[in-house]
Parts: structure tokens; sequence; C-alpha cells
């Protein structure tokens, strides 16, 4: 079921398309950064796609990846090659599903450090607006035209990315400093948020 | 002084065209004397982060004319205790007291959603020991049962209904009992192990929950027949909060939500897992999309979990309850402390973790609210290089200030009722 949807997904937009690969079942596209609002209106308007419902929208790192013991059989890039300087560092993951055909997609944007913005898919899918902002707060990916870009789990005011591999784990950054709580009331910029 | 008045400035203009297609008002200085004795304005109120009448720390910022709420902002956040950052850190197996922690109220679902994601990295998904299967669909039916029952009862008694609540967390008290007699803890199990469970199930199990059902049975007719048909709770559920099919698609719900809906998945159904092709039950499907439906869609699921956990009990097989797969499973006890090459794996198999070969999968399952989904990047270690967990309570969180606008202040506790957020899921 999964390789006739990629296949579709090629012969409709091969040039957007970079690879496909499908590991353990689930169907995997990689889509060219600037084709990708494209590709997936299609997807979700194409009768036989119809790739109606979202499911997730989250990033990975790549910074530190090398993977070990790779399984037998021909590299697939880059899920199970070696991360190399000139790869681009963050991979923008979007899971689609389809409630008429019950197929799954996942497609995938590489994105660099330098330029780190995909555009949003939160106009075709709403759910993907909480979704975005949390790979916002955790990754610092920017999306292009979406409508409310902030920080959902994190207050505005933390710095830095605390899912990128470069965060460290056991840095601490309180809102509130304990010992300045009697001086300084909390000040938040921006009004009641 | 009822007269229209000009604007007198283009932000002015903006106001009152926007007060006016929001809320059908006029200003201030073109309302009659009478009503101008009483004028409102827009007024933002918190609600939350902690507040008695919600579920979970989440805070609402609302813009309310009157009672009625006109705009709203929710944010969640915090109960953040980055359980994906800690993911990167733990071996797989010290990931589960992690999921113990999502959805607290059903602990075991997330137990499996874990080890499901794991077992299909390593390729391990259908070659479990089919009791080691049928114990997964027990405790993960169980766990349903505590969801469903604490989100119907918590939701009655945030309407004043408080017989029930009590009635039904003494039925949610009974299963906890039961899983901590099987697991050692009340609340936070980590029960499910990669490749199967800790450990069978106690002896005269098969009597208990059998006692435990069919008493739950009684107390649900109880219950229903305070419930169902109550005038103050049917007013206060019926119609409010609803939300078309094609909405419930889009935004992404899944679940007692998308299905009150009139949405037809279940992750059990559409795409089965574990032995539940094997056994028979029905997956009720709401008209309106509101929170009577979600409730009666609860109430059902409860019954069609009962029946499930009846069937179980009829077919569970004897046998081993952990696959025979040295990459997963500890040596035997004796084996440890007599031989040192047993020693050594068991060393290894704590110290280093279960290594799972690189490459990444998504497995799900359906949860207490909808699909659950672990999606999981392996580099071959025996850590996961990315975890992140699909919570349903997230996605319908997102929903919440699209379904309560419009609505009046105090609709807003059923509506978070029967969305059932809960905090540790939903800020992960």
């Amino acid at each position: 079921m999964s390789a006739k949807v990629l296949d579709a997904l090629k012969a409709a937009h091969g040039a957007a398309i970079d690879s496909v690969e499908t590991q353990h079942g689930d169907a995997i596209a990689w889509v060219v950064r600037d084709r990708l609002l494209a590709v997936a209106t299609w997807l979700k308007s194409d009768p036989a796609m119809a790739f109606d419902a979202p499911v997730f929208a989250t990033c990975i790192d790549r910074l530190d990846w090398k993977p070990i013991d790779v399984p037998p059989g021909p590299p697939v890039y880059p899920a199970s090659a070696g991360w190399t300087e000139d790869r681009p560092r963050f991979e923008v993951v979007y899971q689609l599903r389809s409630t008429r055909h019950r197929h799954r997609l996942r497609l995938k944007c590489a994105v660099p450090e330098h330029d780190a913005r995909v555009p949003s898919l939160s106009s075709l899918w709403p759910a993907f607006n909480w979704q975005e902002r949390e790979t916002f707060d955790m990754y610092g990916i920017s999306f292009d035209g979406h409508p409310d870009q902030r920080r959902i789990y994190l207050y505005d005011e933390f710095v830095g990315y605390p899912l990128r591999k470069d965060y460290p784990k056991e840095k601490r950054q309180p809102l509130v400093r304990r010992d300045d709580l009697p001086i300084n009331p909390i000040k938040v910029p921006g009004g009641h948020r | 002084m009822a007269a229209p008045s000009t604007p007198t400035g283009p932000g002015d203009a903006s106001n009152r065209s926007l007060k006016q297609l929001v809320l059908g008002r006029r200003d201030v200085q073109d309302l009659s004397d009478t009503e101008q004795e009483l004028p409102s304005e827009l007024m933002t109120i918190n609600m939350g982060p902690s507040h008695p009448a919600m579920h979970g720390t989440v805070r609402i910022v609302l813009t309310v004319d009157g009672e009625r709420i006109v705009a709203s902002d929710v944010q969640p956040g915090y109960l953040h205790r980055c359980f994906e950052k800690e993911s990167e850190y733990a071996t797989y197996t010290q990931v589960f007291p992690y999921t113990d922690r999502l959805n607290y109220v059903s602990p075991m679902i997330n137990n499996c959603g874990w080890a499901m994601v794991a077992e299909k990295l390593m390729g391990l998904t259908g070659k479990l020991p089919r009791r080691a299967e049928y114990i997964r669909v027990i405790v993960s039916e169980m766990s349903r049962m505590t969801d469903h029952l604490t989100c119907v009862g918590a939701s009655a008694m945030e309407l004043g209904a408080f017989t029930p609540f009590l009635y039904l967390l003494k039925c949610r008290e009974w299963l906890y009992e039961l899983l901590e007699k099987v697991s050692g803890a009340r609340l936070t199990h980590s029960y499910v192990r990669i490749g199967g469970v800790g450990k069978d199930l106690t002896p005269n199990f098969d009597a208990e929950l059998t006692l435990c059902l069919d008493q739950i049975v009684k107390v649900m007719v109880e219950c229903e027949s305070m419930l169902n048909h109550n005038k103050i709770f049917r007013d206060r559920m019926a119609g409010v909060g609803a939300m078309s099919k094609d909405d419930a698609i889009a935004t992404g719900c899944v679940g007692p939500i998308a299905r009150a809906a009139g949405v037809d998945y279940d992750v059990r159904k559409d795409y089965p897992y574990s032995v539940y092709p094997e056994l028979e039950f029905d997956v009720p499907v709401g008209t309106t999309g509101d929170c009577y439906d979600r409730y009666l869609v609860r109430i059902e699921e409860l019954k069609q979990c009962i029946r499930i956990l009846r069937q179980c009990l009829k077919q569970i097989p004897d046998g081993p309850v952990m696959v025979d797969d040295p990459r997963v499973a500890l040596p035997a006890k004796a084996a440890t402390y007599n031989t040192i090459e047993s020693m050594i794996r068991h060393f290894k198999h704590i110290m280093d973790g279960i290594k799972v070969p690189a490459g990444e999968a998504y497995a799900f399952v359906e949860g207490g609210n909808g699909e659950l989904g672990f999606y999981v990047v392996a580099d071959g270690t025996g850590r996961p290089y990315k975890a992140y967990v699909r919570s349903p309570s997230f996605v319908h969180l997102s929903t919440a200030s699209q379904l309560i606008h419009g609505h009046l202040i105090a609709d807003v506790v059923p509506i978070f009722g029967m969305i059932n957020m809960i905090g540790g899921e939903c800020d992960k």
C-alpha cells in the first residue's frame, strides 16, 4: 500500500521529490523545501491520495548523528548513513493519514542550519498550527506563513531551543529567581502573556 | 443621543466594525439612555493555570463580553517535563517510567505504545508470545476503563453531580487495585517490557477481574440512570462544544472526540495491532459531536471494554510472557548467578540498554483519548537518538479555543471535561 502512494507521488511530482524510501512499512518521501506546499496541497486534494488527516509534525536534529551497526543493504539517504558536515542539519517531518484510503505518508524536508525555515502547512491542516509552534519552540525552525508563530510550552523569555542536540540537558533557565521574588515583581513584556 | 455617530478616527472605525461584526453591538454613544447606564465592554480574564474546575494545569486567557466568550488563547506548558529530551539520554527500558507519567490515567497503554515502537524497529512485531499479547490487551483495556471512568466521573462532578463521581472512582479504584496486584504499583505501573510484559498475571486474576467487571456493570447502570436523562446534565452537555465531522478530521482529532463527531476511526479496527483482530467489539460513533455525544461514546466504550476483557479471559492461552530473544530478554536469574556469560549479558543489558538497530519508525496504539503514537529515530545504540510522542491531548487542546468560542464561561467546564486534557500527556 505504501509503495503505491510513493509511486503516484513520484509520477505526479517527480521534480519535487528528492528520494523515497520505506522503513519498517512506513512510507517516507523527501520533498524539496520550495515545493513542499505544492506537494502537500496536491496530496490533500487528489482523490486517490486524500490525505485529509494530519498526524504529527516534528523535527530531527542530525548534529551528532553517527549510527552504529547499520543493518546490511543499500544505504538509504540519510537515515542509516552517517551525517556529514555538508548535509543539512535539520529534517522537518510531517506525518499524514488518509481517512478514506487508510494509507499513511511521512514527508521530510531537509533544512540547513543557517536558513532554518520551511513553508507552513497549517493553512492546509489546522492541527499543524500548534505542532509547528511546538517545533519552533523546541528546534527553532521558522515556519513561513504561520499565522501565530510563538513559543507554546516555554515562556517567551527562554533563550535557545532545548531539543537541539547542542543544548545541554542540565542547563537551567528559571523564569523567576527565588531570591529575586520579594524585590522585583515579575515583569512580562507584552501584557498578560 | 441615539442617533448614529460618525467615526472619529480610523482606529475607532475598525474597532466599531469589529465589535459590530462579532457582537452585533454598537458603540457606547450609539446606545439608548437606559442602555448607557449599564455599558459593558470586552474584558480579559485568566482561567487557570490552576483552577478548581480545570483538568490539569492549563491557562486560558479569555476575552469575554459579559458572560460570552469572544476570543480565547489557550496556553499549555505548565507541566512540561522534557519527556523527549530525557528520553534521548535514557535507555529504551528506562523510558518506560517516563511514559507512565504521560497520560497518568492510563499508563499501561503508554507502556504498550513505547514497547511497540522498539519492537517495530527490531522486527519483533507479531513475534511475541500470545500470552504476552493477551496480557497487554487486558491491561490496556483496564487502563482505558480507568481513563473513561475518570473523565466521565470528573465531568459529572464539575457539573454538580457528586454521586456519580464517587461511584465511578470507586470502580476505578477496583481496577487500580487489580493492576497494582499485577504490576506492583498503583498508578505508575512500568509493567510492559520490550518483547513482552514484566511478569505473569497473579494466580487468581481471572476470578478477581470477573468479579470486578460484574460489580462495575452494576455501578454503571446506577450512574447512567443518574446522568443520561438528568435535565441539568443534559442541558449543560447537549449542544455545547459541537464539532463537525470535517473539522474533527482536519484538526487531527482522534478517539472519542472524533468518534462523537461521526468519524469512524479507531486504531484497533483500522490498523489492527496485537490480538485485537481476534476479539469482537464495536466502535461507537456519535452524530452531533457535542459534549453529550462525547459522554455517550465514552460510556459505550466502557461497555465494549468489558466485552473485550471477558473475551480475553476466555481466550488467553498459557505460555511464556516474554519473547525468547536474547536481544531483549534478560537471562534467567539462575543462569545470571551461576554462569559468567549470563552475568555479562545481564550487565550489558542493564548498563548499555537494548540495542535497537538504526532506523526510524512510528508506532501507534489506541489510547484513552485516541491515537497515541511514538516516533523514534534509532542510531543503533541503547538510547533513542530522537523520541517524539504524538499526544492526543495536545492535538485536542488545540481545538479548544475554537470549541469554546461563543459559549458562556460556564460552558468551558463541560467542554474541557469532555476534551479530557491530561496535563502530563499534553505538556510532555
